[in-house]
């Protein structure tokens, strides 16, 4: 439905994880997360890390883009971590430019990228191969309250409208000879494009309220889903369970001695 | 800027969530199913603005329009900026999961204090005192959000003192960008559609 959400993230047919209920793959991935995060013994990490690729491979998706995708947040933190070493006190292990780097803090480094690339990576596969309306019924079952899954819905339905809309008028835009720089004109005339965008996407608005409402809106809206949850549910949700506590046991025992 | 996972300390993390799950919960009070498509389409709206680049120099910034977004939605931008986040980290792997309370509340918070301290002067005045209010909000909401970020790190540990630092510096030109963007994007709404700031928002439940 939404283009730029699904980008490249149509799987072939019967992909393994296709299978699985949206419920259990959005249980999974939140659960995989919160346990990641709670871990810090960087073997562990490793491990997370592992699982997270098994996944992108029981996915079935394409592997490049999934990774592009990894390495642009990768891209967000990379002064974060790489900042790191030389902030943290602690042994020094090398100096770069008269800066020490601390083991500490590579340590420290080392930890959350490992945390965010496994969380990440898990997010994409498990979720992110979901078709993103079927992710907001599988929230509505999971219990979000049912405003916030209508919010949701509608936004996913109408990203690829208004991005349709926004390429509309940039290309009028670069028609009439406009072009992007550093300039009070550029800003100005970008500020008037967003300011577009929000005027017609009221309207737009005001033409489907009018539209639900002739075809008998009364205040309600269905979400209409019907998921099945089955064995190979239980034995998804059970695997996943068991490695999950099998990581958190490790951690504390690795933690206490 | 997005905060990923395993960065933060616990209690930064979990009372992000909570104060998260507060405000996007106060949103949604304001906002009635007569309002949700207008509201999901200016959701809708400020995701496909956030994949504008605007050049700055020999770079370019990605918008992020938190302030607009509180002019325009008041604190159902809570809510629809959530939602814009939730989508970002599911579909684009930006940012993380734990952290979606920490970022949403970075950026929504400001969103709602701009429109406690614009709206007044959105309200009465011509398009060009709109546009200055919407100057300073637009503004007033990227130092916010990059203050947040750097609160955020601050308190999960004294080494990201120097990047939190940083993180704001880096942020001064998009103030000013992203200032100047909203009020002209506020100039052009207030003439070509002043009753957009009152779509969303309202008296009426």
């Amino acid at each position: 439905m939404s283009d730029i959400l699904m980008q490249d993230r149509a799987g072939p047919e019967g992909a393994a994880l296709d299978a699985i209920d949206p419920r259990a793959r959005l249980i999974g991935a939140a659960g995989f997360a919160c346990v990641t995060v709670a871990c810090s013994w960087l073997p562990l990490l490793l491990a997370a890390l592992i699982l997270a690729i098994a996944f992108m491979t029981l996915s079935g998706r394409a592997v490049g883009p999934t990774l592009r995708r990894m390495a642009a947040m990768d891209g967000f933190i990379f002064l974060l971590i790489a900042m790191l070493p030389f902030t943290t006190p602690g042994d020094p292990v090398f100096t770069l430019l008269g800066f020490a780097a601390s083991r500490e803090g590579i340590v420290h480094s080392a930890e959350i990228l490992l945390t965010a690339n496994a969380v990440v990576l898990a997010l994409l596969s498990l979720a992110g191969t979901l078709e993103p309306a079927v992710m907001g019924q599988a929230l509505h079952r999971l219990g979000t309250p049912e405003r916030l899954v209508h919010l949701l819905l509608f936004t996913i339905r109408y990203i690829e409208v208004l991005r349709a809309e926004h390429l509309r008028l940039r290309r009028a835009m670069k028609v009439r000879g406009f072009r992007p720089g550093t300039s009070w004109h550029s800003y100005r005339s970008l500020g008037y494009l967003v300011g577009m965008m929000l005027v017609r996407a009221v309207e737009r608005s005001e033409r489907v309220l009018a539209a639900m409402k002739c075809r008998g809106f009364s205040g309600r809206m269905p979400v209409l889903a019907a998921f099945a949850y089955g064995p190979r549910d239980a034995v998804f949700g059970a695997g996943l369970g068991a490695i999950l506590i099998a990581m958190l046991v490790a951690e504390v025992a690795h933690g206490a001695f | 800027m997005h905060i990923v996972d395993g960065a933060l300390a616990a209690p930064v993390v979990i009372g992000g969530a909570v104060l998260a799950v507060g405000g996007v919960a106060r949103g949604l009070r304001d906002l009635t199913l007569e309002k949700i498509p207008a509201a999901g389409m200016l959701s809708a709206s400020f995701f496909v603005a956030s994949l504008i680049h605007v050049p700055i120099g020999p770079s370019s910034v990605h918008l992020i329009l938190n302030g607009l977004a509180g002019l325009v939605l008041g604190w159902a931008a809570f809510p629809a900026l959530f939602v814009g986040l939730l989508l970002q980290a599911v579909f684009f792997g930006f940012g993380g999961l734990t952290v979606l309370g920490v970022n949403t509340l970075n950026i929504a918070l400001p969103a709602v204090i701009v429109h406690y301290l614009c709206r007044r002067g959105l309200a009465r005045g011509t398009p060009r005192i709109a546009a200055l209010w919407a100057g300073m909000g637009g503004a007033l909401a990227i130092a916010l959000t990059a203050l947040g970020v750097g609160l955020a790190l601050a308190l999960s540990g004294e080494a990201f003192l120097p990047a939190a630092r940083l993180v704001f510096l880096a942020h001064i030109p998009v103030m000013a960008v992203e200032g100047l963007l909203t009020a002209a994007a506020v100039y052009l709404a207030a003439q070509v559609k002043p009753d957009l700031f009152a779509t969303v928002q309202g008296p009426q439940r």
